[in-house]
């Protein structure tokens, strides 16, 4: 390998013009005469929109437009929709209501645009906003999402009775049934998964430009998908046709989900353009941010694991009811069924699973995938339920969970997944080592003579990413197939352009793909360029998320390197009068093996492109593409381990050791794989300790700043989290990538959670872990020693 | 942002005309609450009157057995000072605790007990330390001076000048932080004078504000140790209860940052 390809600690080419503030965000784009809009928003979580008044507006300075949502049905624009279907157990498909981008109607969050005013500035915009006068009819309100399925709770949308989108099932209910028959002892929790708001450094912002004399439209915008992006504003928005629909997401602050949706607020700006025939640019502030992005997780579950006599797993079974907030975003369906319940078997050999969901709607914040999307709330039911059990047989969790790891592969679990291969003897191992876990004893007592309560959890965790082999996802629901592309242009000096429909929003996909490249052939990765994020450059991509951009988008890329290294070869032989099969490239050279003859790669490009003496029949030129379709989910795994100190006067808890080892498969750039997995353990940190999205019962987000959405700050986590990879290849894509980027997310919450329940001696803790919540319990344990 | 009209101030003199002047003005000093609160649209105060270049209301000022501290003296100021740092270190302490870096660096001592904010750090010592506050009208005593939630016995054209602090035994402040904000969920400032009379002040709990524990005071006056608050509940009923802590959560805290206030003041 040269010293940049597969393995190295290569730093990030694109850090030079982030940090010396060159990045070009969308929020940095203008277009001669553009406009700005501000929407008009529901102050009331539930009401039917009486009349609407814009004549104040209108007549207020720089205003140009101000737009209604019955002016967008008139035009025809398409209701929002979700991209994946899912059938109840009775077999009757998902009950969804209809979501339009301005409501004309009934709104039905706090948030939700009526209107969007259209003017020169943005502070005009926002005046106007202000000055649009909405007549409201206050509805009854309902946010929890139990409550929401009660008889005579208010009604969101009449296509979803008692508020229930559907009631799904998935596993082998008769026979967990059987397997709780016949248990020794049964482990019951109800476990509560909290709502979390993404907040990605950069909000949601759009620049749509609209070409009359073209019928043509841009739209820069902040997408972790922008080709999706555009095939849903086409096919289903009736924006433009795809040929008259360029969108482009350049760089990108941060989405963790959030920006794989298509919202309200991009759509209208499109539709606004043509409608005023000016570009039209909004940027979400903050509190826009909290009130409209989509939110994540929500679950309250009930779980029961099922024991035989020799504390071996028999059975689990779950009913989880899922707040899907006021509307079905575009990907949500999929979450708490396919990307949730498939994962309930955790690391372990549960021969019988049983799993029934309920979507609901309430009147809150749409919510969807949020990095981890499922996989966290599975980890952290089955992770709590482990240490649960173990501490209730008497056994210690590391033994009851290494009894019931899976050791052989591939496993089929009762709920679809087929694990191809993993070690998680290996993993549980390396972190128990890596924090010292024997000598824990001894530092629980050094902590009590301090006053500070120690405790230590684990969490085994799984995921499935790489997501996803498209004839499977299809099976199950998804309207799309979930492949990559990858384009390789190599130019006639021998530079390399590399075409994907990934896209980097803090991923350092310019870096590693690069990688790839220069593993390959030898060449240094300021020869190789990363195109991503231009539906006009890229033909066609299904994006980032899901931790896919390795495993999905990285194979399609070594698929295209094949071919092009089939071709130079080809023309290298040819041009060397040697055997095709004798040519290796080595150093940025292609050589014929056992002599001293030689071409560099540039004379190799330059040859395929002067075409003066090609091989008989071969086209000119060196560019090929892919795509590639998994055959399988990946399954990242690992161990995290983390030890706290619970001060039990105030009820804060200090993480003092975290420990992560974690399987990726192969790791491309190692510096990359560990700001990932900090970045993941910092946002599993916050939600097991810190975040919160809390509503008062009329539906108002009491959480709506930073005043009071509590996030992970440095002082939060740990001074080091001790990370290590442990390898076994996946088998299922050419280099044995499984995928890094929501690990941290999706493992760490329970091993926080089990840390704290071990330091205070009791399991009666939600999250968030707050002072006052670990205050409580460590006063009740008190008083209980007392009686 | 709404639309305003800004003026910087050459003196107190000049802060004050201006102040009657205006329709509905506001004293602009380091605007760490103010501009926030204008970026959010919930104020929108028709002119601002920056003070926080007014050269009588800068600096800190050794009077022997008091401090004198400008009102516009920045946070990051006070907690680096010498003076403050040998005479009052609970107070260098406290300063040096508030908000943020830049918080620290832009926010200033008049600005943040003329909001009087239930959660700020400075009324604690204030009070505690029986400041004096010098307008430009008169001399308030702390006990006189905060009033309520954010409210102060300021008139409408008054402008804090300089607070001084007399300068204690020992003193010293503890705060639990909201997680979230930052902001002090229960701080509380012990003060052991030099006559040997106690005074402690709490702030981010109380319903009213900052306010006073007269049934610590005493136990410290007579045992200036931590064992002597331990027992001493403020009582849940007056105090603050909201998604990060209970009023009992908080009557709790204000009894666990007395002890550990006592314990650093030494």
């Amino acid at each position: 390998m040269g010293v940049d390809g597969i393995g190295a600690r290569v730093l990030r080419k694109e850090d030079k013009r982030f940090i010396t503030g060159k990045g070009r965000y969308t929020d940095d784009m203008t277009a001669q005469g553009m406009g700005y809009a501000a929407f008009v928003r529901s102050p009331h979580a539930h009401a039917r929109v009486k009349s609407i008044d814009s004549s104040a507006a209108l007549d207020m300075p720089g205003v140009d437009a101000v737009l209604t949502g019955e002016q967008l049905v008139g035009d025809g624009i398409g209701n929002l929709i979700c991209g994946w279907m899912i059938h109840s157990k009775d077999g009757s498909p998902m009950n969804m209501g209809a979501w339009r981008a301005l409501e004309p109607e009934i709104v039905r969050h706090v948030g939700q645009a009526v209107a969007v005013v259209i003017a020169d500035t943005q502070a005009q915009a926002r005046d106007a906003a202000d000055a649009v006068v909405v007549d409201y009819e206050e509805l009854d309100a309902v946010v929890d999402p139990v409550a929401a399925m009660e008889a005579g709770a208010p009604q969101l949308h009449p296509e979803a009775p008692n508020n229930l989108i559907y009631d799904w099932e998935i596993g082998d209910e008769t026979a967990t049934n059987a397997a709780f028959d016949n248990a020794a002892h049964v482990t019951r929790m109800e476990i509560y998964n909290n709502r979390l708001v993404p907040n990605p450094m950069e909000p949601r912002a759009a620049l749509a430009i609209y070409d009359s004399a073209e019928e043509h439209h841009t739209l820069y915008t902040t997408s972790q998908n922008p080709h999706v992006a555009r095939l849903v504003l086409s096919a289903f928005y009736a924006i433009a046709p795809e040929h008259k629909l360029r969108v482009i997401a350049p760089d990108v602050g941060g989405g963790f989900g959030s920006k794989i949706y298509i919202y309200p607020e991009e759509m209208v700006c499109l539709w606004a353009s043509k409608k005023v025939d000016r570009p039209v640019k909004w940027v979400s502030d903050r509190t826009e941010a909290f009130l409209t992005d989509a939110h994540g997780r929500d679950h309250r579950s009930v779980a029961e694991m099922a024991l035989d006599a020799n504390n071996n797993i028999t059975g689990l079974r779950v009913k989880t009811v899922a707040n899907l907030g006021a509307y079905m975003s575009l990907f949500s369906s999929s979450v708490p069924t396919y990307l949730y319940a498939t994962l309930l078997s955790g690391q372990y050999n549960i021969p019988a699973i049983h799993a029934n969901v309920k979507a609901v709607y309430t009147n809150t914040v749409p919510v969807d995938a949020y990095r981890g999307a499922g996989r966290p709330e599975a980890t952290y039911l089955v992770e709590r339920m482990m240490e649960t059990a173990a501490r209730e047989v008497g056994m210690s969790p590391a033994d009851f969970r290494r009894k019931n790891f899976i050791t052989q592969f591939p496993h089929q679990t009762p709920v679809i997944m087929c694990y191809d291969a993993g070690d998680y003897s290996a993993t549980l191992d390396a972190a128990m080592n890596a924090i010292d876990y024997s000598g824990f004893a001894a530092r629980k007592a050094e902590a009590a003579s301090r006053g500070k309560l120690r405790g230590i959890g684990m969490s085994c965790y799984i995921e499935a990413c790489g997501i996803a082999p498209s004839a499977a996802v299809g099976s199950l629901g998804a309207g799309v197939g979930l492949w990559e592309s990858a384009e390789v242009r190599v130019n006639p000096v021998g530079t390399i352009e590399v075409l994907t429909g990934s896209h980097s929003h803090g991923q350092g996909h310019e870096t590693t793909f690069a990688q790839l490249i220069t593993e390959r052939f030898g060449i240094g990765n300021d020869q190789v360029s990363i195109v991503h994020g231009d539906t006009d450059k890229v033909q066609f991509g299904m994006g980032t998320y899901g931790s896919r951009s390795g495993a999905v988008g990285m194979s399609a890329i070594v698929k295209a390197l094949d071919k092009v290294e089939a071709k130079a070869k080809k023309i290298a032989a040819h041009l060397m009068e040697a055997s095709e099969g004798d040519i290796t490239i080595e150093g940025g050279e292609l050589k014929v093996a056992g002599t001293d003859k030689k071409l560099t790669f540039t004379e190799v490009a330059l040859a395929a492109y002067t075409a003066h003496n090609l091989p008989a029949g071969m086209e000119p030129g060196l560019k090929e593409g892919a795509f590639y379709d998994p055959t399988n989910f990946t399954f990242p795994a690992g161990t995290y381990i983390c030890e706290v100190e619970v001060d039990p006067e105030t009820g804060k808890t200090e993480i003092i050791n975290f420990v992560a080892a974690d399987d990726f498969g192969k790791v491309i750039n190692p510096m990359i794989v560990e700001g990932q997995v900090h970045g993941g353990l910092t946002q599993g940190i916050g939600q097991a300790l810190l975040e919160n999205a809390a509503y008062d019962e009329t539906g108002q987000l009491l959480t709506a700043s930073y005043m009071d959405y509590c996030m992970p700050r440095a002082d939060d986590l740990p001074a080091e989290f001790k990370l290590s990879t442990h390898e076994t290849l996946c088998p299922g894509n050419p280099l044995g990538m499984k995928g890094c980027g929501e690990a941290g997310a999706i493992g760490s919450p329970p091993a926080v959670i089990n840390a704290i329940t071990d330091a205070i001696g009791s399991n009666a803790l939600s999250m968030p872990a707050t002072p006052e919540k670990v205050w409580q319990l460590c006063r009740a344990g008190m008083q209980q020693a007392a009686e | 942002m709404y639309e305003t009209t800004y003026h910087r101030a050459g003196s107190v003199a000049d802060a004050a005309a201006l102040l009657a002047k205006a329709e509905d003005a506001k004293l602009l000093s380091g605007g760490q609450t103010l501009l926030p609160t204008m970026k959010q649209r919930l104020a929108a105060p028709s002119d601002l009157i920056d003070v926080s270049r007014i050269a009588e209301m800068q600096g800190i000022t050794d009077n022997g057995a008091s401090i004198s501290i400008g009102a516009a003296t920045k946070h990051a100021d006070v907690a680096g000072s010498t003076v403050v740092k040998q005479k009052l270190p609970g107070l260098a302490k406290l300063a040096g605790g508030i908000g943020d870096p830049a918080v620290r660096h832009m926010g200033t001592l008049g600005g943040s007990i003329s909001n009087n904010d239930p959660a700020a750090d400075y009324p604690a010592a204030l009070l505690a330390l029986g400041a004096t506050i010098t307008t430009s009208k008169r001399s308030l005593a702390a006990d006189e001076f905060f009033t309520g939630l954010f409210e102060t016995a300021l008139d409408e054209d008054e402008i804090v000048v300089s607070v001084s602090f007399p300068v204690a035994q020992k003193s010293a402040y503890a705060k639990y932080p909201n997680p979230a904000s930052r902001y002090a969920m229960a701080g509380v400032y012990v003060a052991k004078m030099g006559d040997g009379s106690v005074r402690v002040a709490v702030t981010g709990a109380g319903q009213g504000g900052v306010f006073r524990v007269p049934e610590m005071e005493t136990a410290l006056a007579g045992n200036f140790s931590a064992s002597a608050v331990a027992g001493i509940s403020v009582g849940a009923d007056n105090l603050l209860s909201d998604i990060h802590g209970s009023n009992a959560y908080r009557a709790n805290l204000v009894t666990v940052m007395a002890k550990r206030a006592v314990e650093a003041a030494g």
